[in-house]
C-alpha cells in the first residue's frame, strides 16, 4: 500500500535531484529547469499531505506555488534575455563582477 | 494497482528529471522536464487532487514549458552546452546528503498522526468544487495577491524581454551597441 | 534677612564668574576691583547678619529641595547661627582684605584675572561649607574648597619639577596634586562618616542628626566620630596627613594666607565644633583628637625651629596652632577652639601677608638666612609682622595671649597634665621660632646681594588694607567674654573649675614666662645677626628636623614608589598584556575571519549556491536531530 511516506520520499528525491542540478549546472537556463524540478517536488509533498489529512490547505499552497513558478518564469526569462543581449552568454562563470 | 502506478510514475519521473539535470542538450533537458511534469500531474490525480492535476497540466506543461520553448528560440538551443562542471563530487555529496536526511526524516512515523484538517473537503463535493469553496472563502486574499503578483510578473516579463525585439540576439551582434541601447532604454 | 544670607553667599560666586569671563585675557584691573568689591558686599552682609544673630537669633533658610530620591530628601538649606556667622564674618573679612592685597601682589602676574576667579570661587565654597545646614552641603563646600586649593596651589603650574634637595615641595603642580590626593584620602573617611549617619539616622540635617544621635549604639557613634575626624584630619593637615600643608606654600602668598592659614585648613576644626553633640557622646574620641592635636602642635613647632624658608616656617606654625585648636575641641572646650580659630585667622593671615611683602621685596627669595636688616626699608611690614609674631607667641594683651592661654587652662582643668605640659613647651617653641624668623628677616646685617634684590615697601593701599587685620590681632582678645556669651548660646558652655580659677594667674605667669624666654632666647641667638653653627647644623636632630623627620621621603618610599610600580605593573602587564590584548585579540579574530572568509566571495553564483546548499544541509541536519531528540523524549 502506498502511504504518505512514499510520496514524501519521492518528493525528497526529486528535490535533491533539483538541488544537484542547481549546484552542478552553469547555464542559467538549466538552473531555471532545476528550480522547476524543486518546486514540483514541493508540490508533490503538499498534495500528498493534503490528501493524507483530507485538508485542502496543502493543495492551496500548491496552487500558489504554481502561481509563483509562473511569475518566476516570466520575470526570469525576461532577465535572461536581457543578460543574453548584454553578454551573449548564459554561463555563470562569466558573471563574476561581485567578486570580493 | 495504485502501487504499480505509483512506482511506475515515480521511476519515470526520477529518470526524466535526472536527464534534465544531466543532459548537455538544452532541448533534451526541456523535453524531459515537460514529460516529467505531465507524469507529476498523474501523481496528483492519484492523490485525488484532480483540480491541481489539471492546473499542473495547463500551467506548467502548457504555459511555462511553452514560455521556455519560446525563450529557447532566442538562445541557440541546437548546440550542446559547454560547461565547466568541475567538483561534482561536492555537488553530489551535498545533494545526496540532503536527500538522505530528508528521506530519513520522512520515512519516520509522522508526529501529527492524529492531526485534523483545518479545511476539510466538503462532503459530497467533487474536488474542483471543494477547491473553489476553500479558495474563494478562506484563501481569497492570498488569491487576489497572487493575481496581482502574476500581473506584475507579466508586465515585468514584457518590459524586460520586449525591449529591442527587432535586434537579433545572435552572438555576432556588436556588443557595445546593445549595451548603449540598454542603457538608453533605462533612461 | 533671608536676602542678606543669599547676598553674603552668592556675591563671591558672581565675582568669580565675572572674573572667569576674563580668564584667558591679559590682566584687567577691573576683575580685581569687582571681585574685591563683591567680597566687601559679602562681608557687609555677613556683618549685618552677625548683628542680627546677636540681637534676634539664628536664621535658617531653605533655598530649594536638592536631592529627592525615594525616601531621601536633602534640601539645599543654609543656617546662619552663632558658629556659622562667626565663621562667615571672619572668612569674608579676611578674603576681602586678601583680595585687595592681591591686587597689589599679583600686579605683574599673567594669570591676574584667573587668580581672582579662583580666589572668589574659593570664598564661595568656603561659605557653602560653613553655612550649609546639613552634612552633604558641608561636604560639597568641603570638596569645593579642595578643588580651589588645588587650583591655587598649582597656580604657577608651568614651573618644572625639581629634586627635593633644591625645593622640598618639588613643584607647584606636584604640591597641588599632593594636597588634593591627601585630602581625597581623608575625604573618603568623611564620606563614610556621612554614609553612616544617613544609614542609621535617615537624615543629614544637623538639627535632626544631633537630636537623634543620642540613642544610637555607642560603637556606631564612635565610628561616626572617628570617620568624621579623619576627614577633618585631611583638611586641617593633622598627622599623619600633614605633609601637604607645608608643600602648599608653593602657591601664591595670598593663597597661603587665605586658604592655608586662615580659612580652609580650619574647616576640620569647624567640623569638630559643628559636630560637638556627636563628640560629646564619645569622650574617648575627643581625648584622641586632643592627643593628636597636641602631638601635631609640638611636632610642627619642632620642624619650624630649624627651617629656613620664610613661608614654610609660618606653615608649620599654622599646623602647630591647628593642633592647639584640636586639643581644645577634643577636650570639649569648643568655644575656646573657635575663639582660637578666629584669633589665629587674623594674626596668621597678617603674618603671611607680611611674609608676602618681604618675598615681593626680596624678589621671591624665601631663605631667611639670605635676608636681614630689612627693618630699615620695610618699616610697616616690620611692624605688622612683629605684631603678628607677638600675637602668635601669646604676649599680653594681644589676641593670641587670650586664646592660647585659655587652651592651656582647659588642658590643666581637664587634669590632662601631659597635654598641658606639651602645649606649654610648644608655646615656648612658638615664641622662639616666630622671633627667630623676625630677627633673621628684619634685624642684623644685610645678607642679600644688592644686585639680586632692591627691597622696597609695597603699595600704600596694600599696607592700609592690612590695618584691620593688625588691629583685630591686637584687640580681639578683649572681646573674649562677648565671644563666649555669644557662641555658648549654641555651643556647650565650658567652665573652669574653682581650682583652676584659683591658680589661673599662675598658669598665665608660667605660660607668659616661657613665651618671653623663647623670645629672649631668639634675640640672644639671632638678634644681632646670623651666627651659623656648623656643628649644630650637622647634628642628627637638626637634620632630622630640617628634613621634616624624613616623613615626606618615607611616604615617597612606602606609598608613592610602590604605588607607582604597582600602577606601572597594572599598566604594562594587566592593561596592555591582558585587557588590551583581549580587546585587540577579539578585533584580530574578527579581522582575520573577515580576511579568510573573503575568499568565499568569488562572485560566481554557483559557488554561492553551494554555500547556500551547505547551509541548508546544516539546517536540515539540525532539524533532523531535533526531530530525533524530541521523539526520543516522547
Amino acid at each position: 500500500m502506498i502511504g504518505l511516506s512514499h510520496y514524501l520520499i519521492l518528493s525528497a528525491i526529486l528535490f535533491s535531484i533539483g538541488l544537484v542540478g542547481v549546484l552542478r549546472r552553469r547555464n542559467l537556463l538549466m538552473l531555471f529547469f532545476a528550480t522547476e524540478i524543486m518546486l514540483n517536488a514541493a508540490n508533490i509533498a503538499f498534495a500528498a499531505i493534503s490528501s493524507h489529512y483530507n485538508d485542502l490547505s496543502g493543495q492551496m499552497f500548491a496552487f500558489f506555488i504554481v502561481a509563483v513558478a509562473a511569475s518566476e518564469v516570466a520575470v526570469g526569462l525576461g532577465l535572461l534575455i536581457v543578460l543574453h543581449k548584454k553578454y551573449g552568454t548564459l554561463d555563470l562563470d562569466n558573471f563574476t563582477v561581485m567578486k570580493g | 494497482m495504485i502501487t504499480i502506478a505509483f512506482y511506475f510514475f515515480s521511476i519515470l519521473i526520477t529518470l526524466l528529471f535526472l536527464v534534465t539535470v544531466m543532459s548537455k542538450n538544452l532541448l533534451y533537458a526541456m523535453t524531459s522536464l515537460a514529460a516529467g511534469m505531465v507524469l507529476i500531474s498523474g501523481l496528483f490525480f492519484m492523490l485525488g487532487a484532480d483540480f491541481l492535476g489539471v492546473v499542473q497540466l495547463i500551467v506548467y506543461v502548457g504555459a511555462v514549458m511553452a514560455l521556455y520553448s519560446f525563450a529557447m528560440m532566442f538562445f541557440d538551443a541546437s548546440r550542446d552546452i559547454k560547461e565547466r562542471n568541475g567538483s561534482s563530487m561536492l555537488v553530489f555529496a551535498l545533494g545526496g546528503a540532503i536527500a538522505l536526511l530528508l528521506v530519513a526524516m520522512f520515512s519516520a512515523p509522522i508526529i501529527g498522526e492524529g492531526a485534523v484538517g483545518l479545511y476539510a473537503s466538503a462532503e459530497g463535493a467533487t474536488n474542483p468544487q471543494a477547491v473553489g469553496l476553500v479558495l474563494f472563502t478562506k484563501y481569497l486574499v492570498p488569491f487576489e495577491v497572487a493575481a496581482v503578483m502574476l500581473l506584475v510578473a507579466m508586465i515585468a516579463g514584457i518590459i524586460l524581454a520586449g525591449k529591442k525585439m527587432d535586434v537579433s540576439l545572435s552572438t555576432t551582434e556588436d556588443e557595445s551597441d546593445i549595451t548603449d541601447d540598454t542603457q538608453g532604454g533605462e533612461k | 534677612m533671608e536676602n542678606l544670607v543669599y547676598i553674603a553667599l552668592f556675591a563671591p560666586l558672581v565675582g568669580s564668574i565675572f572674573a572667569a569671563f576674563y580668564g584667558m585675557s591679559p590682566k584687567n584691573i577691573i576683575t580685581g576691583i569687582v571681585t574685591s568689591a563683591l567680597l566687601f558686599v559679602s562681608f557687609v552682609a555677613s556683618a549685618i547678619l552677625l548683628n542680627h544673630v546677636m540681637t534676634v537669633g539664628p536664621i535658617h533658610v531653605r533655598m530649594m529641595d536638592w536631592i529627592m530620591a525615594g525616601d531621601m530628601l536633602i534640601p539645599f538649606g543654609f543656617i546662619v547661627d552663632q558658629v556659622s556667622v562667626t565663621m562667615m564674618t571672619m572668612v569674608t573679612l579676611i578674603s576681602t582684605i586678601i583680595h585687595i592685597y592681591s591686587n597689589g601682589y599679583m600686579e605683574h602676574d599673567k594669570g591676574f584675572n584667573r587668580f581672582f576667579s579662583y580666589l572668589s570661587l574659593f570664598v564661595f565654597s568656603m561659605l557653602i561649607l560653613v553655612m550649609s545646614d546639613n552634612f552633604l552641603g558641608l561636604f560639597i563646600g568641603w570638596e569645593g574648597v579642595g578643588v580651589c586649593s588645588w587650583l591655587l596651589i598649582g597656580f604657577w603650574y608651568h614651573k618644572p619639577d625639581v629634586t627635593r634637595d633644591i625645593n622640598p615641595s618639588i613643584s607647584p603642580s606636584w604640591a597641588a596634586n599632593e594636597a588634593f590626593i591627601m585630602n581625597r584620602i581623608a575625604d573618603l573617611g568623611m564620606l563614610v562618616g556621612i554614609f553612616l549617619i544617613y544609614w542609621n539616622l535617615g537624615t543629614l540635617q544637623y538639627d535632626e542628626v544631633f537630636a537623634s544621635v543620642g540613642p544610637l549604639e555607642n560603637d556606631l557613634v564612635f565610628w561616626i566620630g572617628i570617620t568624621l575626624f579623619i576627614g577633618a584630619m585631611g583638611k586641617s593637615a593633622q598627622f599623619p596627613l600633614h605633609t601637604w600643608l607645608a608643600d602648599a606654600m608653593e602657591g601664591p602668598t595670598p593663597v597661603s594666607a587665605l586658604i592655608h592659614a586662615a580659612t580652609m585648613v580650619t574647616a576640620g576644626v569647624y567640623l569638630v565644633i559643628r559636630a560637638n553633640p556627636i563628640y560629646d557622646l564619645i569622650p574617648d574620641v575627643g581625648y584622641l583628637i586632643a592627643v593628636v592635636g597636641t602631638f601635631v602642635a609640638i611636632f610642627a613647632a619642632s620642624m619650624a625651629l630649624v627651617n629656613r624658608d620664610l613661608k614654610r616656617i609660618i606653615a608649620y606654625s599654622t599646623l602647630s596652632q591647628l593642633g592647639y585648636m584640636f586639643a581644645a575641641a577634643g577636650l570639649g572646650a569648643y568655644w575656646v577652639a573657635l575663639f582660637h580659630l578666629v584669633a589665629h585667622a587674623f594674626f596668621k593671615s597678617l603674618l603671611f601677608l607680611g611674609a608676602g611683602n618681604v618675598m615681593h621685596a626680596m624678589n621671591d627669595q624665601l631663605d631667611i638666612f639670605k635676608m636681614g636688616g630689612l627693618k630699615k626699608v620695610m618699616r610697616w611690614t616690620y611692624l605688622y609682622m612683629g605684631v603678628a609674631s607677638l600675637t602668635l607667641a601669646g604676649i599680653w594683651p594681644l589676641a593670641g595671649f587670650f586664646s592660647k592661654d585659655t587652651i592651656l587652662e582647659v588642658a590643666f582643668n581637664e587634669h590632662t597634665y601631659g597635654i598641658w605640659f606639651i602645649l606649654w613647651i610648644t608655646a615656648g617653641l612658638t615664641a622662639f621660632y616666630s622671633f627667630r624668623q623676625v630677627f633673621l628677616t628684619f634685624h642684623g646685617t644685610q645678607r642679600y646681594d644688592d644686585a639680586d634684590a632692591h627691597p622696597h615697601e609695597v603699595q600704600k593701599y596694600v599696607l592700609i588694607a592690612l590695618i584691620p587685620l593688625a588691629t583685630l590681632a591686637v584687640i580681639f582678645g578683649g572681646f573674649m567674654d562677648t565671644f563666649k556669651t555669644f557662641t555658648t548660646t549654641l555651643l556647650p558652655a565650658y567652665e573652669m573649675s574653682e581650682h583652676t580659677h584659683h591658680i589661673a594667674w599662675m598658669l598665665i605667669a608660667v605660660t607668659s614666662a616661657i613665651a618671653i624666654s623663647g623670645i629672649i632666647f631668639a634675640y640672644l641667638r639671632y638678634g644681632k645677626g646670623l651666627k651659623r653653627n656648623e656643628k649644630l647644623e650637622n647634628s642628627l636632630p637638626y637634620r632630622v628636623l630640617s628634613n621634616q623627620y624624613y616623613i615626606p621621603i618615607l611616604y615617597d618610599k612606602v606609598f608613592s614608589k610602590p604605588y607607582a610600580s604597582l600602577s606601572k605593573f597594572s599598566w604594562q602587564v594587566v592593561d596592555q598584556r591582558i585587557v588590551d590584548a583581549t580587546v585587540d585579540g577579539i578585533g584580530g579574530i574578527i579581522k582575520s575571519t573577515g580576511d579568510n572568509t573573503r575568499r568565499m566571495q568569488t562572485g560566481n553564483l554557483s559557488d554561492y549556491l553551494k554555500w547556500m546548499a551547505a547551509g541548508a544541509l546544516l539546517l536540515v541536519a539540525i532539524a533532523f536531530l531535533a526531530f530525533k531528540l524530541t521523539q526520543g523524549a516522547n
